[in-house]
């Protein structure tokens, strides 16, 4: 895959050989800074996961500067042992002999180091599975354990929980800790999203680290000391920033749980589909939670291109219009119910083949996925139509948020249905329907009322078709209403801002008889061209491809889960 | 396989001695003691350990044990309970438990009485009781909510008390 993600051509690094559990391994010797981009010393803990090892940690994170206060990734280790002269004492093989590290006031003791922050050098070795590496982390687990609460039946995080995972996995079943816990407050308002539950924090500084280099906002920090260290805001000062959300899913336990997600839905019962976020044009990978077409949760998913592994609040809080209960369920003609789809498209198609050229005009949205606004852009080719898509401006910030509020004005680009900047036309349309030159207006995924065309104007033409997911002013006026899907109800594709196109799955099932706009349209089209087009994605968005030069030689399988760079 | 018929001798020809030996061991049932029951009138008494219909308990506090944790459906083989978690807005009853399900729905049609619900239970909340003989009008009616389900459950002496004691313990550190 030669388009596959973005191909720095990084100079060469240096590498170095160090042995990993008695194998061999190539690693390089510097790794960029999560923060700075600089290279820095490759650690233990990369060189380990570079050789398929992972070294279980609480307070390190590859996108956090390493804060090493967690000491859950203290392995055992060696190094080539120096004679008094400097120089390698070899075996009699002539192999340089490599020495365990132990106490230097107690010989036979091991010294660990913490993988996360110890520096590989040549010639050293790792033992990530040696006893006394085990023996370290039973210890750390047991220390850790000392104050949580154990409250796993009513916390959020069980079931997603690293302290219950490494409990199990490197944990003793039984607790040594005889004396009374340290309690903490359990329902901290730290924000208007975000919750903390005191005594579960196993204080790895994480949300703190996030907050400060990630979302330059300084908020949190630890106050107190030993047993009663406790994570807080500035008094006064609530944790709202637009990322705060993140801090949930970095932390290692319950301690910080996000107020909409809080209490729910266990973990273990949410379908995962990989989905993109649709609140702007950066378009961040996303994972939905799921249960019974039910969406209860955005979760960011890691993708180094487009968002390495956060995304906003906001976006991860739009998702609650999918479930409203006012969705458009039924094709509905003249305002009411009771057609089927069959006779509706079977209308439709008669009605477009009596259109004059030049008589129509197709607004679309750069929130429909890459394949319908394809289809869009084909029927309006039909039937010599003029096209535009609304643009949505808002605020940019610095780290995700993209001004373009439309997941997909770079579809619209590609596709041809936008010929210019999103929104470029839609005056001339308005124009148009005035002076009457503008007979027909087909409506998908858009209320005009609100871009220009007032619901007065639309009384001047006939709204032959509209297709949306929620109702408004313009779908009142609909000839032919089409309900349509969200973007968590189907499959399809989005190009962002920087021309990633990126594809996503369908998590829920749309409401009632609600299909994906993809589906009807190359319905539709196939009766009123005579051309024959795939009503399923994988097939349209093949044949766009071969149709399209921007897309000239992908296929819906090239794209994968963390998509391909296209040439706008 | 084929089964040789044996041949009757002239006595059991006569049927006369088996229809007599037949009622003298009916006979001698009516003055046995009975092994029948006037059901519903009369109910068996079940034994230790029985597994009859899983019901909520509370505890001699009498707060509701279950923390809608969740696992007993999710460990449930025949999909028969449903729970409908509290939900994040904050609830001042529940204390330091934090949660209790906002509804916890088992539909007694579908439940199979295999006690993994109780197995699994981390909080002691639900038990297989002694009811083995559940009847309704429809099936609605056959889905117990939880109102019904702690009404029948009734109380559990809890031994361990773990919510009070945490409670307490945090009180006595000065946490409210």
């Amino acid at each position: 895959m030669a388009k596959q993600a973005t191909e720095k051509s990084a100079p060469p690094v240096e590498t170095i050989t160090i042995k990993i559990d008695g194998k061999e391994v190539e690693v390089p010797k510097t790794m960029p800074d999560p923060i700075t981009g600089k290279p820095v010393a490759t650690t233990m803990i990369q060189a380990c996961k570079i050789a398929g090892i992972e070294v279980p940690h609480y307070c390190y994170h590859p996108k956090l500067p390493v804060a090493g206060n967690c000491r859950m990734c203290l392995v055992e280790f060696g190094m080539p042992a120096m004679g008094r002269d400097r120089k390698p004492i070899l075996n009699d093989d002539g192999t340089p002999q490599v020495r365990k590290m132990t106490l230097p006031y107690e010989p036979g003791t091991p010294r660990g180091a913490i993988a996360c922050a110890t520096p590989i050098s040549p010639g050293m070795e790792i033992y990530p599975n040696s006893p006394a590496t085990k023996q370290m982390r039973e210890s750390v687990l047991e220390s850790l354990l000392v104050n949580h609460p154990l409250d796993c039946p009513i916390c959020d995080q069980a079931g997603e929980c690293k302290l219950q995972e490494y409990s199990v996995e490197h944990g003793q079943a039984e607790s040594k800790f005889a004396e009374t816990k340290v309690h903490k407050p359990k329902q901290v308002d730290l924000g208007p999203r975000i919750m903390l539950d005191d005594e579960r924090c196993i204080l790895c500084s994480r949300c703190v680290r996030f907050s400060k280099d990630i979302a330059d906002d300084d908020a949190l920090g630890f106050v107190n000391r030993g047993s009663y260290n406790t994570l807080t805001t500035f008094p006064g000062k609530p944790f709202d920033n637009n990322y705060t959300l993140n801090t949930v899913d970095i932390c290692p336990v319950g301690a910080l749980t996000s107020k909409d997600f809080r209490f729910q839905m266990r973990v273990w019962f949410l379908k995962e589909t990989k989905s993109v976020c649709t609140s702007c044009a950066t378009g961040c990978n996303i994972t939905i939670g799921s249960r019974e077409e039910k969406i209860y949760r955005y979760e960011p998913r890691d993708n180094d291109a487009v968002n390495a592994c956060w995304m906003c609040d906001e976006g991860r809080l739009n998702y609650k219009w999918i479930g409203r209960k006012d969705r458009l369920t039924a094709p509905k003609r003249n305002g009411r119910e009771g057609i089927t789809w069959k006779n509706a498209i079977d209308d439709l198609a008669t009605r477009l083949s009596e259109f004059e050229p030049k008589t129509t005009a197709i607004i679309g949205s750069a929130r429909q996925t890459t394949e319908e606004l394809y289809l869009l852009k084909k029927l309006a080719d039909h039937l010599d139509a003029i096209t535009d898509a609304p643009a949505r401006v808002g605020e940019a910030d610095k780290l995700l948020v993209n001004a373009d509020k439309n997941p997909n004005a770079n579809g619209a680009l590609v596709t041809g249905f936008c010929s210019g900047e999103p929104g470029s036309n839609l005056s001339k349309i308005a124009t148009d329907i005035r002076s009457g030159k503008i007979k027909q207006l087909i409506v998908i995924g858009e209320d005009v009322t609100k871009h220009g065309i007032s619901a007065k104007l639309l009384e001047k033409v006939e709204l032959v078709l509209v297709s949306d997911i929620l109702p408004n002013e313009t779908t009142k006026k609909a000839k032919t209403l089409l309900p349509g899907s969200a973007h968590a109800e189907k499959r399809g594709t989005f190009i962002n801002v920087k021309g990633r196109l990126q594809r996503f799955l369908k998590a829920v099932e749309a409401p009632g008889d609600a299909r994906p706009e993809s589906e009807f349209l190359a319905e539709l089209l196939t009766i009123v061209s005579g051309e024959s087009y795939p009503s399923n994605p994988e097939g349209l968005f093949n044949k766009m491809a071969a149709e399209t030069k921007a897309l000239a030689d992908v296929k819906w399988a090239d794209i994968g889960d963390l998509g391909v760079d296209v040439k706008i | 396989m084929i089964v040789q018929r044996k041949e009757l001798s002239w006595w059991e020809r006569l049927y006369i001695p088996a229809i007599i030996s037949g009622f003298r061991v009916t006979v001698r049932h009516f003055f046995k003691k009975k092994v029948t029951m006037q059901y519903p009138e009369e109910r068996w008494v079940v034994p230790e350990g029985y597994r009859g219909a899983p019901y909520l308990v509370k505890d001699q506090d009498a707060r509701t044990k279950c923390v809608s944790c969740q696992l007993c459906e999710f460990v449930c083989p025949p999909k028969a309970i449903k729970i409908t978690p509290p939900g994040p807005k904050v609830n001042k009853s529940t204390g330091n438990v934090e949660k209790e399900p906002a509804d916890f729905e088992i539909n007694m049609l579908r439940c199979i009485f295999c006690g993994f619900c109780q197995e699994v239970c981390p909080e002691e909340a639900i038990f297989l009781q002694k009811d083995y003989s559940l009847t309704g009008e429809s099936r609605e009616e056959m889905i117990y909510h939880k109102d019904k389900l702690l009404e029948l459950g009734g109380t559990h002496q809890d031994d361990i008390m773990k919510w009070a004691k945490k409670n307490q313990e945090a009180k006595a550190q000065g946490i409210a």
